[in-house]
């Protein structure tokens, strides 16, 4: 098991997913076609923690982009499959304090539901997005993996706040982590929908940690709740669509992996391209790029934007009466390895859990192996939901 | 037959900003040797996000402002995906759904009358990059990349070269003075869309469009050459016209068409997620309207109404000082046409007796004023006002005492007029016979010694009126 690409120091605390920069280290996000790139800066996140006196331990291996479920598919794995995350195996295994990572389509979440450490994707726009591999602009964010919530909402503490760098960075400099805010007489709803797409043991954790709850005076509703679906399948259209656009710069002119053999531009670009990019990132290349097409724009992208909207509102409404929303991450506790050509399909179905968070930027808390949905800037609720739980122990 | 050719412009013009419009390298002049000027965001390094420059935004909408357009409140980019080289992102950022301005107009003066000219819509967008091919190999300059750029897209209301080259000449004369584009050589680069008509026709010919020219004289020879060629096709059935995009080659002075894979590429459009929606509020367009010239049409169409000529507002309105000194003068209650002749006739006289021009006036509004008014009032004659003109300009005296000084304004009231032109009338009986003889001459004879004896003071006209009652009266 290969957990770094690069490793940076040994008394390093905190390990950084190569999707995200640190300087004149190489960051490949997992992909062939950025092999020998060395970024001129570090991310926004690496410079707060190195400033407040963190270490980086290196960086962990990621799948290709973040795009397939929990780092099965990078170049720089060894051997076989890889289908726990690197990031947040090194969590569990107490390596690291914590780590960071970059939520695209739920890929770190699922890795710390397996692997039972934490992950928060906080708001979109709490956390800076400078420096980090981008694919889906409009939903991607930088998140935080830790054995517990209190570690998590330490490290928030330091990474979140406004960046002129980045012109989506919210202007607040700071945000409530509060990990022990009073849950007695909270509420939280089950999604039955959601709960009938994830195996046996998968829901016994889900009634688990209901009872937990209940146990610490919350209560906990199952209800129906339609725009799940929907929601997964408006953020497909968007992530692969911005995907597809932002991997277009890795062309072999400018820096990274170029290919051997080309005559010409056009070969340049397609021979780089082709052997650059593995199976799925192709497949999302493809899929973005058809629903961006003049004639299919109106009917796929310009739609998911009005879904987008939508749901947005009905979410509100729902977390307007449930103060979070408790969801499986993964269909499984654990997955199987399994061939590349069956990728896409396989994460966009998994992908029904985490991507309306990603669609309407929400945060979302991994604990426990399950997840906690809440509304925009609720952090500090879910944080405390999941530490009431944890101190509750096994 | 006759035919109408009809023609719509998109022009690019490079924004004078002191930095590039999503990083902070510098703007258009700054860069000497190739990728001089260049960063990993405009060089398409992974990690940096665009950050807007404001100065790019107010620029634009000055620019609007100054053709009439209505001003977006919300604005947004988007992103344009095509390959090339030294295109870094493998994108341009533009804007396709919410530009910044729509809806304009700027009106031309052409041979045959005044032309009004529609302006569709301006945004604002990054330059590419620049390709060097030496031998075998090619390369890449990025000092260009991220250079912000306004395009102006006219609706298809040009019949001419002329107009088109009229068009031009105004923007780019209204960019400067506007502190918008010095508008140098490149800096301005023009596509334009053409198509010929029979005359009355009210269906559209078959459009080409002919890309990526920058400069005038091209532009006139591509339009002069495309249109005939349209018509040849049309009258002559030389060719079957197409749509297509065409290339100008300045050597032949003919156009060509481009490779169809070059023009017809779907550029799958949308909204750039890295770039929040501007929002322009009142506050902000106040601002922007408050530290920038007068929408120049505006300005032009108020000297015309106030009877100064097309040659004068020329001057005027593309010198802000001049301008500013003739608004001033005006709201110190001269008449505007009097004024703007003190301004561009007198004062410049002044100045060219001495090597110098209108540029190096400086003039005091209160003062040129106070002239105007000591003439206007009829207590000095014209003559007179020019010569306290020449001392403000030269010793920057105070007109009123000057005037007083040196005799200029001396009062004589109607009697004492009156008086003179009896003696003058009394000195002079021959004159007078000759007048009763019917002799005009004699009668100019006698209203110059009086304009003499009064040396230059009293009102022509009032001494012209009494002498000739006295005359026949007498
Ligand atoms: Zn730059």
């Amino acid at each position: 098991m290969k957990y770094y690409t690069t490793q940076i120091s040994e008394k390093g605390n905190i390990a950084i997913d190569d999707t995200i920069l640190v300087k004149d280290v190489p960051t490949t996000a997992g992909s062939r076609i950025l092999e020998g790139f060395k970024p001129l800066f570090s991310a926004e996140a690496v410079t707060r923690l190195e400033n407040k006196g963190y270490g980086i331990s290196g960086k962990t291996n990621v799948g290709e982009f973040g795009l397939d479920l929990c780092g099965e598919f990078s170049y720089y794995s060894e051997k076989e499959a890889e289908l726990y995350g690197a990031a947040a195996q090194l969590v569990a295994d107490g390596d690291v304090h914590g780590a960071l990572g970059v939520d695209m389509n739920g890929s770190p979440r699922r890795a710390a539901a397996l692997s039972k450490v934490c992950f928060l994707k906080p708001t979109y726009g709490t956390v800076s997005r400078y420096g980090i591999v981008s694919c889906a602009a409009s939903g991607e964010q930088l998140g935080v993996y830790a054995k517990n919530v209190n570690a998590v909402s330490e490290i928030m503490a330091v990474i979140a706040g406004h960046d002129e760098k980045d012109g989506t960075s919210l202007k607040n400099e700071s945000y409530d982590y509060a990990t022990d805010a009073p849950v007695s007489g909270k509420s939280v709803c089950i999604v039955k929908e959601l709960l009938e797409k994830a195996d046996e043991e998968t829901r016994a954790k889900i009634v688990a940690f209901a009872e937990k709850l209940r146990a610490q005076g919350v209560k906990v509703d199952e209800i129906s709740v339609d725009f799940f679906d929907i929601a997964n399948t408006a953020w497909q259209i968007l992530m692969t669509a911005e995907t597809c656009n932002n991997v277009s710069r890795y062309d072999g002119v400018k820096y990274g992996f170029r290919a051997k053999e080309y005559r010409n531009i056009d070969e340049l670009y397609i021979n780089t391209r082709t052997e650059g990019f593995n199976f799925l990132t192709k497949a999302v290349i493809l899929y973005g790029s058809d629903v961006l097409s003049k004639n299919r724009y109106d009917d796929c992208y310009g739609k998911s934007l009005k879904v987008r909207r939508v749901i947005s509102e009905k979410f509100k409404e729902l977390t307007e009466k449930y103060d979070a929303v408790l969801t499986p991450v993964c269909s499984k506790t654990a997955y199987e390895a399994y061939d590349i050509h069956e990728a896409f399909e396989k994460v966009f179905k998994e992908s029904v859990f985490t991507a309306v968070a990603n669609l309407i930027g929400t945060p979302a808390l991994v604990s426990g192996g399950v997840q906690l949905l809440g509304k925009h800037f609720g952090e500090s609720t879910l944080l405390s939901l999941a530490g009431a739980v944890e101190r509750m122990g096994e | 037959m006759n035919y109408e050719i009809v023609i719509g412009l998109e022009t690019h013009v490079e924004l004078d900003t002191q930095s590039k419009i999503f990083c902070s390298c510098g703007g258009h002049s700054s860069p000497k040797e190739p990728n001089d000027c260049v960063c990993p965001a405009c060089s398409g390094m992974p990690g940096m996000l665009p950050v807007m420059n404001k100065h790019v935004v107010e620029l634009a909408v000055t620019a609007g402002l100054m053709l009439n357009c209505e001003i977006s409140r919300y604005t947004t980019f988007d992103k344009k995906n095509y390959y090339y080289p030294d295109l870094p992102c493998a994108y341009q950022i533009t804007q396709l759904n919410h530009p910044i301005c729509t809806n304009g107009c700027v009106s031309l003066q052409t041979s045959q009358g005044n032309r009004d000219i529609r302006i569709k819509q301006i945004h604002m967008e990054e330059d590419a990059g620049k390709l060097v091919h030496e031998g075998k190999h090619s390369y890449v300059d990025f000092n260009r990349t991220s250079v912000p750029l306004i395009e102006i897209v006219t609706q298809p209301d040009f019949h001419s070269a002329e107009e088109v080259l009229l068009y031009l000449n105004k923007l780019k004369s209204m960019f400067r003075s506007g502190g918008i584009s010095e508008c140098e050589e490149g800096a301005m680069r023009c596509d334009v869309n053409i198509s010929v008509r029979p005359e009355g026709s009210e269906e559209f010919g078959v459009r080409t469009e002919i890309k990526n020219m920058s400069s005038f004289d091209a532009i006139e020879r591509a339009i002069r050459y495309e249109s005939q060629r349209h018509m040849d096709a049309l009258e002559f059935g030389t060719e079957e016209l197409v749509q297509e995009t065409r290339r100008f080659d300045d050597v032949s002075g003919k156009t060509f068409a481009m490779r169809n894979k070059e023009t017809e590429a779907d550029y799958r459009y949308f909204p750039d997620a890295n770039i929040m929606p501007i929002i322009i509020d009142d506050e902000w367009l106040e601002q922007i309207k408050a530290t920038k010239p007068v929408a120049v049409d505006e300005k032009a169409d108020a000297y015309r109404e106030a009877g100064i000529s097309e040659k004068e507002i020329e001057m005027l309105i593309h010198n802000n000082k001049l301008s500013k000194l003739l608004d001033d003068v005006i709201a110190l209650g001269c008449g505007a046409k009097d004024a703007a002749t003190w301004i561009l006739t007198d004062c410049a006289g002044v100045l060219r007796k001495d090597g110098k021009s209108l540029s190096n006036l400086s003039i005091n509004a209160e003062k040129l004023a106070a002239i105007i008014k000591l003439v206007d009032s009829g207590s000095i004659n014209r003559n007179a006002g020019k010569k306290i003109l020449i001392a403000v300009v030269e010793k920057d005296v105070d007109p009123v005492t000057y005037c007083k000084e040196n005799g200029l304004d001396r009062k004589v009231d109607a009697s004492a007029i009156e008086s003179i032109i009896d003696k003058v009338i009394n000195e002079n009986p021959r004159a007078l016979e000759d007048y009763k003889n019917g002799k005009e001459k004699a009668k100019q004879a006698l209203f110059g010694a009086c304009m003499k004896e009064l040396k230059g003071a009293g009102n022509p006209a009032v001494i012209k009126e009494l002498l000739e009652s006295k005359l026949n009266n007498a």
